[in-house]
């Protein structure tokens, strides 16, 4: 019969087939699905994978949305893999997220209308501040108590949420909005508006600034003490502990970094794209988030290409409705499929098939 | 070949600027929930399929469904634009920024906003219905038809086009019926029909047998029916839900704005206005009424209609107090545009905190 | 301020009919996290069981068809999850959350023909004396048979886990599946059938949703139930009674504020939204504090990747 064998070595060549074959049978599955709908298969996939990049009219304008979409998956993934890396599953960022663009925002509207390039600094300061502080609640309990942090931390997104709608109808609400539940907007002042820095990229300051916590991710995990450590801590405890490190330790710090990241991902959504606090604010980044970092095996590169990829499925999503007229669900059916097929064939990284007669 | 087109688009260019007719109209629509939802996105695709009715093959139509408001809606207005849309319809509050970044960046596609106050650029136009006309349609109706006197109200949020809907039914209810109550329920969302089938358990336990909504759902309507007692249809008509529970319904009809709109660009004639219209343009239907209603209910119910249709009614006239007992409208004086817009206060009589 | 209107039992009777369809997805993922595993797909799995059983009561006319293709729909569901994390090893805490994107994605497509549409008529127990009887009739008498249904349940579950030989190396699996591996058991096989389970009855919950409490099928219904089965699990610590309390406590929560405004008493609903929520970081808090009572604890194989590497 098929078993799976464990490789002594994760295989290299599978690390970067694995990735390509599901994208393939997704495309496959993806196709059977489009055409069942009676959608011209082979166009819907063009538009969802090609013409974000290549579309005549769609292309340029697609491509400069993908980092702007991908940008706070990307950022919130890297902070959740280091803890993932650790064993520490920090499932709520969405809650870390809100609470960051809240706290951050807070910040913002209390200096209203303040001008000066100092604001936006600041607010990002008091928005990883809010989403650290989050953090730590269920870093906290955890090293005090033993309390699961997957489920405080998830626990808590719907504290935060249930908090955002108390703030939007009720400090922060916008004086000036005719009694709506949101806040002022962002974007409407200079010193609190995300600086755009390349336009045909969509790269805004929020997009470098995940590309720096990717490089300084990469570095800590492969080049410094504390990576090691981290990585020691989730792959063998006993044998961190006789190393020396403290798994307290271990779980404040991952636990804090992914907080203040998806803090800062919800700041820079809050400043740039979204513009104002309303309880639509959040819309599911620090969830897929963890399917991106998962996606892109815990690396901070594979995270980048991960983020990409995710966010090609929305934008070239978008495009199957416009064009084709496909129904919304029918994308995140898609959507659905490629992860299943990435998860599903990530086994073959660390796991050979082999045919093997039943031993007895 | 290529050269000679970009020739032919300058130029066209150069005449749009003059406002050209457009012999093949594009129209985009952007959604907010699922074309599925029977209520509020529900009538805005009718809307769009009115469109297409109408005009056949001069227009074309496209829409995107569930776009979240933020970022994802102005990504979608965009791609919309850059399709090559003529009129793009964003039919939700919450994109009113995005409707005015985007409308910048494109000043020759048209943008048309529903229930949105901005325009700030001229290629935008704003419209919304007056559903407080139909509210104090129904609300006259609820006041005749309740035996406990006791009438239930579904809110969504406390924003001024909820309060306005609250307000009205209530003095319409309160004229033809000094001993009614009202009883008034926020769920804080437009959609979760598991909330709204409680929420609506909730006041029928509080002894309401009429119930009013806004929210979105058709929750409230079945669950009505399954009680034995009235209800309306909201955005969409819901008599499937409630054959007998059904009074009738306010239905959002943007069918004959949204033809008037796209026949504008046809024309070239299109110009960025602010409309806000109810029964008489034909915004606000009213549904059929149920035989449920006596007969001398409904010709009263008739009359209003027809008097608001005229213009010879409004639901704002004074003397109206405001909760606390100052006086918001002395005798005879109507409710201004301004004011009504921005509505953040109770009538007096309602035995209800409005949250704030 | 007047609470005589507020009638006791009707409240309990509404807050019964709102916790249900949480109550049977919370007790199925009990289960599922018992064996040591966590699906965080139960949103998914319950959207798809309330179209499955709606589309199918349509459709043949039986409510009971429909619940049962609603449990079908719920355990394939399931076992795709199951298939990738089992088998294919994959993340737990990931495929959860592609199950419920694939889920609320593949019921909204299938439902769009069911829009509008009425679902037939479900039985209810009423039984003619007793229900009529004052207090004790409608509280114990008055409901539709899913409610029973789903207190008995919650028993079986509680026997099965307790008292039976399969319920015993079910839980041995949870908490050490090197162990049980080694003794013998299909630690792959207990799952996949756990995962089953969970499944079928987060199915069974959502058609409750779109059959009995709403009835009627409009897409994203389960507007969030699913996740707050999820924290019923851990609010209840694993315990199936408990799974009871938890859920009549959340819907509680829901109905207590919608008839306390129906009363005309105002109350800020985003601050009494988040009690449930704070009261289960705060149960779970306290019992993972106490190490004496670690039986009452998460399974502690809960998440973990299984692989029997002989």
């Amino acid at each position: 019969m098929l078993r799976l064998e464990p490789r002594l070595q994760p295989s290299r060549p599978m690390r970067l087939i694995t990735p390509v074959l599901a994208v393939l049978l997704t495309m496959l599955f993806g196709g059977l699905l489009f055409a069942a709908l009676g959608v011209d298969p082979v166009e819907a996939i063009k538009l969802i994978f090609w013409d974000p990049f290549f579309h005549p009219t769609y292309g340029a304008y697609s491509m400069s949305q993908l980092l702007v979409k991908a940008g706070p998956l990307i950022l919130i993934a890297v902070g959740l893999s280091i803890g993932f890396r650790a064993g520490v599953w920090n499932i709520g960022a969405e809650g870390q997220f809100i609470m960051g663009a809240i706290s951050g925002g807070a910040v913002g509207l209390a200096l209203y209308p303040a001008a000066g390039i100092w604001v936006l600094p600041l607010m990002t300061v008091a928005a990883a501040l809010g989403g650290f502080l989050w953090a730590m609640i269920p870093a906290l309990l955890k090293i005090k108590f033993n309390a699961n942090e997957i489920l405080v931390s998830l626990m808590l997104v719907y504290v935060a949420e249930n908090f955002l709608a108390a703030m939007v109808t009720g400090p922060l609400q916008n004086p000036q909005g005719f009694g709506f539940p949101e806040s002022r907007s962002f974007t409407g002042v200079d010193s609190t508006t995300l600086p755009m820095l390349y336009q045909p990229l969509g790269m805004h300051a929020g997009v470098v600034v995940a590309f720096i916590v990717v490089i300084a991710a990469y570095v800590m995990m492969e080049r410094h003490l504390l990576g090691f450590q981290i990585k020691l801590t989730g792959e063998s405890p006993r044998a961190a502990k006789f190393a020396g490190v403290k798994p307290a330790v271990i779980v404040a710090i991952t636990l804090g970094i992914s907080g203040a990241l998806a803090g800062m991902a919800g700041l820079f959504e809050l400043t740039g794209p979204a513009g104002k606090l309303t309880t639509n604010f959040p819309v599911g980044y620090g969830f897929t988030a963890i399917i991106v970092a998962f996606l892109g095996r815990l690396n901070p590169f594979g995270i980048v290409l991960a983020g990409i990829l995710m966010a090609l499925t929305y934008i070239g999503g978008e495009l199957t409705q416009l064009t084709l007229g496909m129904p919304a669900a029918a994308i995140s059916v898609f959507q659905g499929m490629m992860l299943f097929f990435l998860l599903a064939v990530d086994v073959f990284v660390n796991y050979r098939l082999v045919w093997k007669k039943e031993v007895k | 070949m290529k050269f000679t087109t970009t020739l032919a688009a300058a130029a066209a260019l150069a005449l749009g600027l003059g406002g050209a007719a457009v012999a093949q109209v594009k129209a985009g629509f952007v959604y907010v929930g699922p074309v599925g939802d029977l209520g509020w996105t529900y009538q805005h695709d009718q809307g769009r399929l009115a469109v297409e009715e109408a005009f056949g093959d001069k227009v074309e139509t496209t829409y995107v469904e569930s776009v979240p408001e933020g970022a994802d809606a102005a990504r979608v207005m965009t791609q919309m634009a850059l399709g090559g849309a003529d009129i793009i319809f964003a039919t939700s509050f919450g994109y009113m920024d995005q409707v005015q970044e985007v409308a910048a960046k494109f000043p020759n596609v048209k943008f048309e906003h529903a229930t949105g106050y901005k325009r700030n650029t001229d290629n935008v136009s704003t419209y919304s219905a007056r559903f407080y006309e139909g509210r104090y349609v129904i609300g006259t109706i609820a006041g005749r038809m309740t035996e406990t006197n006791k009438i239930g109200y579904i809110a969504s949020f406390p924003i001024p086009e909820v309060v306005r809907g609250i307000n009205s039914a209530y003095l319409a209810a309160k004229r033809v019926n000094p001993d009614v109550e009202f009883k008034i329920v926020w769920v804080y969302t437009w959609f979760d029909p598991g909330k709204e089938a409680d929420a609506a358990n909730a006041l029928i336990e509080q002894g309401v047998d009429v119930i009013m909504q806004h929210t979105d759902s058709p929750a409230a309507m079945t669950i009505a029916e399954e009680k034995g007692i009235y209800a309306f249809g909201q955005a969409s008509d819901m008599k499937e839900f409630g054959p007998n529970a059904r009074l009738t319904s306010i239905i959002d009809d943007w069918n004959p704005y949204y033809i008037q709109r796209v026949q504008a660009v046809m024309d070239g004639t299109w110009t960025s206005t602010d409309t806000w219209d109810g029964i008489g343009a034909g915004m606000v239907g009213i549904g059929e009424f149920s035989d449920k209603i006596p007969a001398d209910v409904q010709a009263e119910a008739q009359g209003i209609v027809d008097a608001i249709a005229a213009g010879t009614l409004h639901p704002f006239t004074g003397p109206i107090n405001k909760q606390d007992g100052s006086v918001w409208l002395a005798d005879g004086e109507v409710a201004d545009d301004g004011t009504l817009a921005g509505l953040n206060f109770y009538v007096e009589g309602i035995d209800s905190e409005l949250p704030q | 301020m007047d609470f005589s209107s507020l009638s006791l039992v009707a409240l309990t009777v509404s807050l019964i009919g709102a916790a249900t369809p949480i109550l049977l997805a919370a007790i199925g993922e009990l289960v599922v996290e018992k064996s040591g595993v966590l699906n965080l797909g139960v949103e998914g799995m319950m959207i798809i069981g309330a179209i499955a059983g709606f589309a199918i009561s349509v459709e043949t006319g039986s409510v009971w068809t429909g619940m049962l293709a609603a449990m079908a729909a719920g355990a394939v569901l399931a076992l795709i999850f199951g298939f990738l994390t089992q088998v294919l090893l994959s993340n737990q805490v990931a495929t959860g959350l592609a199950l419920t994107l694939f889920g609320l994605g593949l019921a909204a497509l299938l439902g769009q023909n069911y829009t509008g549409m009425k679902p037939p008529p479900s039985p209810r127990l009423d039984i003619p004396v007793l229900s009529d009887l004052p207090v004790v009739g409608p509280l114990l008498f008055g409901h539709d048979f899913m409610i029973y249904f789903s207190l008995l349940i919650v028993f079986a579950v509680w026997y099965f886990l307790n008292r039976t030989r399969a319920g015993l190396v079910l839980r041995a699996v949870g908490e050490n599946h090197d162990a049980a591996h080694s003794l013998g058991y299909n630690v792959v096989a207990i799952r996949m059938a756990a995962i089953a389970f969970g499944g079928a009855l987060a199915g069974l919950g959502g058609a409750y949703l779109s059959l009995i409490r709403v009835p009627q099928w409009t897409e994203g219904m389960t507007a969030g139930a699913g996740w707050i089965a999820l924290a019923i699990v851990v609010f209840a610590s694993w315990k199936p009674g408990r799974v009871i309390l938890g859920a009549y406590l959340f819907g509680g929560v829901t109905i207590l504020q919608l008839n306390l405004q129906a009363l005309g008493i105002s109350i800020s609903p985003a601050f009494l939204s988040m009690t449930p929520y704070l009261v289960t970081i705060i149960v779970l808090v306290i019992m993972s504090a106490d190490r004496r009572r670690a039986s009452l604890n998460a399974p502690a194989s809960l998440g973990r990747i299984f692989h029997a590497s002989h």
